[in-house]
């Protein structure tokens, strides 16, 4: 034990750079300062920014379609904790807080885009069309995936943090030399499309972030980084991880970034719309700075009444995006009662349907599972698996257990 | 109408466990899908379990406040017309899902999951009856005594791990389960070429000769327990030979010698004071706090912490006046003559008194096969870091506790004179039990002090300068310090830590508390 002996650390950040810090810094505490917002927190929607104009041009039924996807998505969130406490699966990473900014964005894309989610995009999957139950195969372990991403262009889930952020990148750059190589060849040009990166501000602190950031400003590649700030990476908050808000790094790598309120759907929709055709016009990234709260656990393993005050998520529930938007749908009357019914009515049949999916997920063969070595089929993988079934067909009780890996 | 039973569900990643805090609901209860059933807490939080079922709840099956296996029937729900008066009373857990029930199964217990899990697929080896070391030394995945289970996210639910049976078992004479897989390749065709399935990985260490046995039998001819076993054995003044061994070939494991340990302490009464005199065997000084539940789980989190260790640092602005004062009137007095004495003597004198109020910052965090413990220990071996030739060197006062302020002080002097003279012994940096860093010494206001390995608290000092302070509504100049102190969360937490400083802070702003 003499041979390990304690050590004395001690922060030794220079005066001056921390008067600096704490300048910048005050722009977080005020909040509103820098951050694009149409809607307050009572509902009312205000012309301070020129995103109003676009917002302003949204008819009723598009309007509708937000909620109607914020409260579909909650419900649907809702069902899944439920069902991973009764055993049904796994994990569930609760999205309850951020249907704002996951919606708004996930309609400002168009189907041509790309998007490369992080694992709690449940609501921009709701946007893009993916069957929602098939969300639920990989946090029931049936599944790597769960779904074609070819046809939704919705990526696969990636469960460590950042690692999508350069594949959005290198999607991204991919998408120009398509179109140089297209027009060098007199071919008509694809259609111009975008790539939306998803991530949080825990993996704003990856390297990963950092090189896709570089790799995205040089190439002026079409992908807009979207960071969903929710306040908490797991158990450390933001201003632990950033000294100065997270949107202000875009201006070191030299390319816009902005914060918009991240439970304001009406403005993350108008901004994403913005950097999106900004991207696909060939002006290069945006980064955008939602600024959200995760309402719920970071998982369904998580208690983060452990970390965090009541008080503080109390605050946070005053400025909820669902409730928010509804004020401003009825103040507008643009809604009323019987629409409100008729979601939740939707709502409850989504999630007994997501339930009954989950209950009727068969878990893959091992025959599957091996096949999906390779692309193609490969004779070591068939000798491997012929070896294997006979191995599993040795067991006494093999024919009351059909062959399932060992299950 | 069928029986609908919902077993207790894994609700974190990997938990095997859970309390039941409440039960929502009672028999005859009429309850639809997702409605509340009842509040359990796991290691990791306390989380309420909604219905998976519809229908009328017929019979609690398991009882609050009782720790319940993942994967244990906890309710009976029904259709209405089931509802039978059921008893609400506790039920007995499922057999299989208890513990005890697989202690001895260490061998049925081996992963029987190739296809999944083929690199763990070694077969698991009883440890044999006799002590002689003889059997071929196959690797074993666990410890001893420690169950294997999921560790992570396990699927809807936890795998029971049992040896399925072959079809066609082949027992050679006196084979151990290590052979088995020997005996499954022979059952089968041949492993495909260019592969290496995990279920053959155990056979070729399995095969030892038995004269390489012989052999290292041998040279082992001593009792067989790990160094840092034989090391508290000979702390503690056993001989390994007296204890009973449990372990893999007749090893000592540490659980026996705590055990044997425990044995021995209970022949002798048990002091009531909180400070043991020293003259006592060590092994009575110190009392063993199993680490379980919350305790445990806040452990394993703080330890497996990427980012940090588990320290939480504390630091306390104090007005040492009063000790500056005292300080040099002790050095005016004639008692005194001789020695040096300086603020660090208030200190650690201080330090002391607080330590007796606050008990578990005098302990350590001893993780054994049987779980973790805290040992507190009723004596205060006062380390002091020390700049020397050699480096930052952490002597201790043994039985600080014990010593009169001028014995401390002659200590404190000794201690230094030969620290610096670069002549500290290794023995007195051992079992030190906490430590103090005078970094004001080097004309430092305060910083995070790092615990010294086999601790849970150290105290930093400060720099003492004259300050600016408020005294009844006027600045005055004041002789003032910082005290920093770091805890090991895994064992003090935060108000604990907050009362120790406090108090330290007490002696330093008035050194005449100490007289009480």
């Amino acid at each position: 034990m003499a041979g390990e002996l304690p050590t004395t650390e001690f922060d030794d950040i220079p005066e001056e750079l921390l008067d600096e810090l704490e300048a910048l810094a005050q722009e977080r505490t005020e909040g509103h300062v820098n951050m694009v917002q149409l809607l307050d927190e009572e509902g009312r929607f205000h012309h301070r920014s020129h995103f109003a104009e676009r917002a302003s041009a949204w008819n009723g039924d598009e309007l509708r379609g937000l909620y109607r996807d914020m409260a579909m998505i909650r419900r649907f969130d809702a069902e899944a904790t439920a069902l991973q406490r009764q055993g049904q699966l796994s994990l569930w990473v609760p999205v309850r807080g951020q249907e704002a900014a996951q919606i708004g964005s996930g309609r400002a894309t168009l189907p041509q885009d790309y998007i490369f989610p992080t694992y709690r995009e449940h609501g921009v999957a709701l946007t893009r069309g993916v069957e929602l139950g098939e969300l639920l195969r990989q946090f029931r372990g049936v599944s790597n995936g769960g779904w074609d991403p070819t046809e939704t262009n919705f990526h696969l889930y990636t469960l460590v943090l950042a690692a999508q952020v350069p594949h959005a990148v290198g999607y991204a750059m991919a998408l120009q030399r398509d179109a140089s190589r297209a027009a060098g060849a007199g071919r008509p040009l694809p259609e111009s499309a975008a790539v939306v990166a998803y991530f949080g501000d825990g993996a704003s602190s990856e390297g990963d972030i950092h090189e896709s950031m570089v790799f995205a400003a040089s190439f002026k590649a079409p992908v807009v980084f979207f960071c969903q700030n929710n306040q908490w990476a797991i158990s450390v908050p933001t201003q632990v991880q950033s000294r100065i808000p997270l949107h202000n790094r875009a201006k070191g790598y030299g390319f816009p970034g902005l914060r918009v309120d991240g439970n304001d759907v009406l403005a993350v929709r108008a901004v994403t719309e913005w950097a999106l055709e900004r991207a696909r016009s060939g002006k290069g990234p945006v980064l955008i700075e939602a600024y959200t709260y995760r309402q719920g656990a970071h998982t369904t393993a998580d208690d983060p009444t452990k970390y965090r005050l009541t008080a503080e998520e109390e605050s946070w529930l005053a400025k909820d995006p669902v409730t928010r938007f509804e004020k401003f749908l009825r103040a507008e009357g643009h809604a009323d009662d019987a629409f409100f019914a008729e979601v939740a009515a939707e709502g409850d049949a989504l999630a007994a349907k997501s339930r009954k999916d989950v209950l009727a997920f068969e878990p893959p063969s091992l025959a599957e599972e091996m096949q999906n070595v390779y692309s193609e089929r490969h004779p070591l993988v068939d000798e491997e698996l012929a070896w294997h079934l006979q191995y599993e067909a040795g067991f006494a009780d093999a024919d009351a257990n059909a062959v399932e890996g060992g299950h | 109408m069928s029986k609908q039973i919902f077993n207790l569900p894994d609700v974190g990643e990997g938990l095997t466990e859970a309390d039941i805090v409440a039960w929502k609901v009672k028999p005859g209860d009429t309850v639809a899908i997702n409605d509340v059933l009842c509040e359990i807490e796991t290691a990791k939080s306390l989380v309420e379990l909604p219905s998976p079922f519809e229908g009328t709840v017929l019979e609690l099956l398991a009882p609050e406040h009782e720790t319940i296996e993942v994967g244990s029937p906890i309710i009976a729900i029904g259709a209405a017309t089931d509802a039978a008066p059921a008893a609400p009373g506790p039920a007995p857990v499922s057999p299989s899902a208890s513990p005890e029930a697989n202690d001895g199964g260490r061998a049925p217990s081996a992963p029987a999951v190739p296809s999944s899990a083929p690199s763990v697929a070694l077969p698991s080896v009883q440890p044999p009856a006799g002590a002689d070391g003889a059997n071929a030394p196959v690797p074993q995945m666990h410890e001893p005594g420690v169950e294997s289970g999921p560790l992570v996210g396990s699927g809807p639910k936890a795998d029971a791990v049992k040896r399925r049976p072959r079809r066609q078992q082949i027992t050679a004479p006196g084979s151990s389960l290590g052979d088995s897989a020997a005996q499954q390749s022979e059952a089968q065709p041949a492993v495909p070429s260019g592969t290496a399935m995990g279920i053959n990985g155990g056979a070729p260490q399995a095969a030892a000769t038995p004269e390489a046995d012989n052999a290292v039998a041998r040279l082992l001819t001593r009792v067989l327990a790990k160094p840092p076993v034989r090391r508290i054995a000979k702390e503690l003044g056993i001989n390994l030979a007296d204890v009973p061994a449990t372990g893999a070939r007749g090893e000592v494991t540490r659980a026996d010698l705590e055990s044997y340990q425990v044995q021995r302490e209970r022949e002798i009464a048990a002091a009531p004071k909180f400070w043991e005199p020293a003259k006592k065997p060590s092994d009575q000084r110190i009392e063993v706090v199993p680490v379980r539940g919350v305790r445990k789980a806040t452990a394993k989190a703080m330890v497996d912490s990427a980012f940090t260790a588990p320290h939480v640092s504390i630091f306390v602005d104090v007005d040492a006046s009063r000790t500056m004062e005292f300080v040099q009137r002790l050095k005016k007095s004639r008692e005194f003559e001789n020695i040096k004495v300086s603020p660090l003597l208030i200190l650690a004198k201080a330090v002391i008194w607080a330590a007796a109020r606050n008990p578990s910052v005098n302990s350590e965090w001893v993780s054994t096969p049987k779980g973790d413990e805290i040992h507190v220990k009723h004596f205060m071996n006062l380390g002091i870091a020390a700049a020397t030739p050699r480096g930052l060197l952490v002597p201790n006062i043994k039985n600080a506790q014990d010593l009169s302020l001028k014995d401390l002080a002659v200590a404190l002097n000794d201690l230094a004179t030969t620290a610096r003279a670069g002549k500290t012994k290794a023995a007195d940096m051992q079992g030190g039990t906490l430590t103090v860093t005078n970094i004001g010494a080097l004309g430092i206001d305060i910083g995070t002090p790092i615990i010294n390995p086999g601790e849970v608290a150290i105290v930093a000092f400060g720099t003492i300068k004259q300050k600016p302070w408020v005294v009844s509504g006027e600045v005055i100049p004041r002789w003032i310090t910082t005290l920093g102190g770091s805890f090991d969360h895994r064992v003090v937490d935060g108000d604990l830590s907050a009362r120790f400083m406090a108090d330290v802070a007490a002696i330093m702003e008035e050194p005449a508390l100490l007289l009480d």
